[in-house]
């Protein structure tokens, strides 16, 4: 039962993995939450849906699509609900602004695509047994896709010029301005694959549960964000172990406790870790240097 | 002769707070030019309404003969006017060399970058050593070294610093200014400075500019202005 619950608990843990990059890369570069992440998010996989039942495009190729629409849309959230108003020190304007783009976006969904859960397209499920564990292809799909997701990033964040220049800004727009980096650009940019990634995310929770609906938005996204606090925000590896620890406390607890309580497990861990490291597992600890 | 650098009749406020009132002065090409003054004088804001952090209220900034007054920060950079920040405004969860290269970000010469970077490191070989490290390691001075090497490499024919001396001590604030000096001296960049330890700006620069509260209320000589009675007891303390 253990292991059963640990490789469950990998594999959605993956995805808030990569969900709660999108709360952290955000946040790393403006310090601002985006409370419309998730709800991008859902409206990307409601894109997915159309793709595969309008155009029956096959599973792999809408799920790049559906990033894409989704990328397209994260970096327009940003366009229209933070970047008129981030300019001075307008914190709490920035937050409704936010919440105001993810109540709009659900609603909009329920408008467009219903307020109903869909079933959504997925693969024929074939099922892998050792020993006492037993596995879906559709889980091992999901981790070979967040590897492959996390190399991406690796290497653009840590590897790339464009890498560079976000980690930057994330210590200083205006100093980073007298680089010579577009700084406009690069926050686009991380909107941009912050919510690639929560597309890709979407496409892999919506197959594995075999549903999209307005809302599914909400918990996920409130989990990633919980994870991105555990792991320290603004931390990229940070966020990545957030979202395995959280997906792998919530999986045992549904298992040994009660399965009715599943989405308090991951509040419970983020509050137990937080009371005793307030910064998170790799939040950054500030020095000034004289 | 044109000046590189001509600001006219600059007006800049935070909000409806005037920061600078009707400030004008220039710096002519080769020249070490100081803005000396105490805190809350509006040195830095003028420093940051050059490079297009800020935007004026009214008045020009010509570089170059021409008015570049409201364009972005980032797009200055590559007209060659390059800003040592306050406080150095080093990256420090980035590398020394990582640091290093943002400052040629908008450069394409590969060659010339890598002729550059053996230049800075020549200038501070200290950075040389700590290549690898990042630079929240560095000590004060060092972190001025690296925000000033970093500045260099998008080759500036502008270099505006912004309080070198700022926190460092005595010895490494001598240090600093020398090298400061030989980069005017050697590779002929324009400086222009700002400083709250007059004693040094004084002493390195050219000319100088005194300014209080907002506005220019003295300038000169370096050398001339160091014998001025005002000027030493206000800001020399003898």
């Amino acid at each position: 039962m253990f292991l059963q619950q640990l490789v469950n608990g990998i594999t959605v843990g993956a995805i808030y993995a990569m969900v709660a990059l999108g709360y952290t890369m955000v946040y790393g570069v403006l310090q601002i939450v985006n409370w419309a992440h998730a709800d991008v998010l859902m409206f990307g996989t409601f894109i997915g849906l159309l793709l595969t039942n309008v155009f029956h495009m096959p599973l792999f190729a809408m799920a790049v699509l559906a990033a894409a629409f989704t990328a397209a849309l994260g970096m327009s959230v940003e366009i229209v609900a933070y970047r008129p108003i981030k300019s001075g020190n307008r914190r709490m304007a920035v937050l409704v602004s936010a919440l105001g783009m993810s109540t709009f976006l659900q609603n909009l969904a329920q408008l467009v695509f219903g307020s109903s859960s869909q079933p959504f397209p997925t693969i024929e499920k074939v099922t892998y047994t050792i020993g006492k564990v037993t596995f879906t292809n559709i889980q091992l799909i999901i981790l070979g896709i967040t590897a492959i997701m996390l190399f991406i990033l690796y290497m653009i964040v840590y590897k790339s010029k464009i890498g560079i220049a976000m980690r930057a800004c994330s210590v200083s727009i205006p100093n980073a301005k007298l680089m010579g980096i577009n700084t406009n650009f690069i926050i686009s940019l991380t909107f941009g694959i912050g919510a690639f990634m929560a597309g890709i995310a979407g496409i892999c929770i919506a197959t594995y549960y075999n549903a999209v609906y307005p809302t599914m938005g909400y918990l996920l996204g409130m989990k990633a964000f919980a994870a991105a606090i555990l792991g320290g925000i603004g931390s990229i590896p940070g966020s990545v172990l957030g979202g395995f620890v959280i997906g792998i406390f919530e999986s045992l607890g549904a298992g040994y406790l009660s399965s009715g309580y599943r989405d308090a497990y991951a509040f419970i861990v983020m509050i137990l870790v937080l009371a005793i490291r307030p910064s998170g597992f790799m939040g950054a600890k500030h020095i000034d240097k004289v | 002769m044109e000046h590189i650098l001509n600001v006219k009749n600059l007006h800049v406020s935070y909000g409806v707070v005037p920061a600078l009132r009707n400030i004008s002065f220039h710096v002519d090409e080769g020249e070490i030019v100081a803005l000396i003054g105490p805190n809350g004088a509006g040195k830095t804001t003028a420093l940051h309404t050059i490079s297009g952090l800020l935007k004026p209220k009214e008045g020009f900034i010509l570089y170059e003969g021409r008015d570049i007054s409201g364009i972005e920060a980032h797009k200055l950079v590559k007209e060659s006017i390059s800003q040592v920040p306050e406080g150095r405004g080093i990256f420090p969860i980035l590398t020394v060399a990582e640091n290093i290269n943002l400052g040629a970000y908008l450069r394409k010469d590969k060659d010339g970058i890598r002729r550059d970077k053996e230049w800075v490191y020549n200038i501070f070989p200290r950075l040389k050593e700590r290549m690898n490290q990042v630079g929240g390691t560095l000590s004060g001075g060092e972190q001025q070294m690296l925000a000033i090497a970093r500045a260099l490499m998008a080759r500036p024919r502008l270099l505006l610093l912004d309080e070198p001396s700022m926190g460092l001590a005595p010895v490494i604030v001598e240090d600093i200014f020398k090298i400061i000096k030989k980069i005017n001296k050697e590779n002929g960049t324009t400086i222009l400075l700002v400083e709250q330890n007059a004693q040094m700006a004084l002493t390195a620069s050219h000319r100088a500019y005194v300014i209080e509260v907002g506005e220019i209320v003295n300038e000169g000589c370096s050398k001339e202005l160091k014998k001025d009675d005002r000027i030493q007891k206000a800001y020399l303390g003898i």
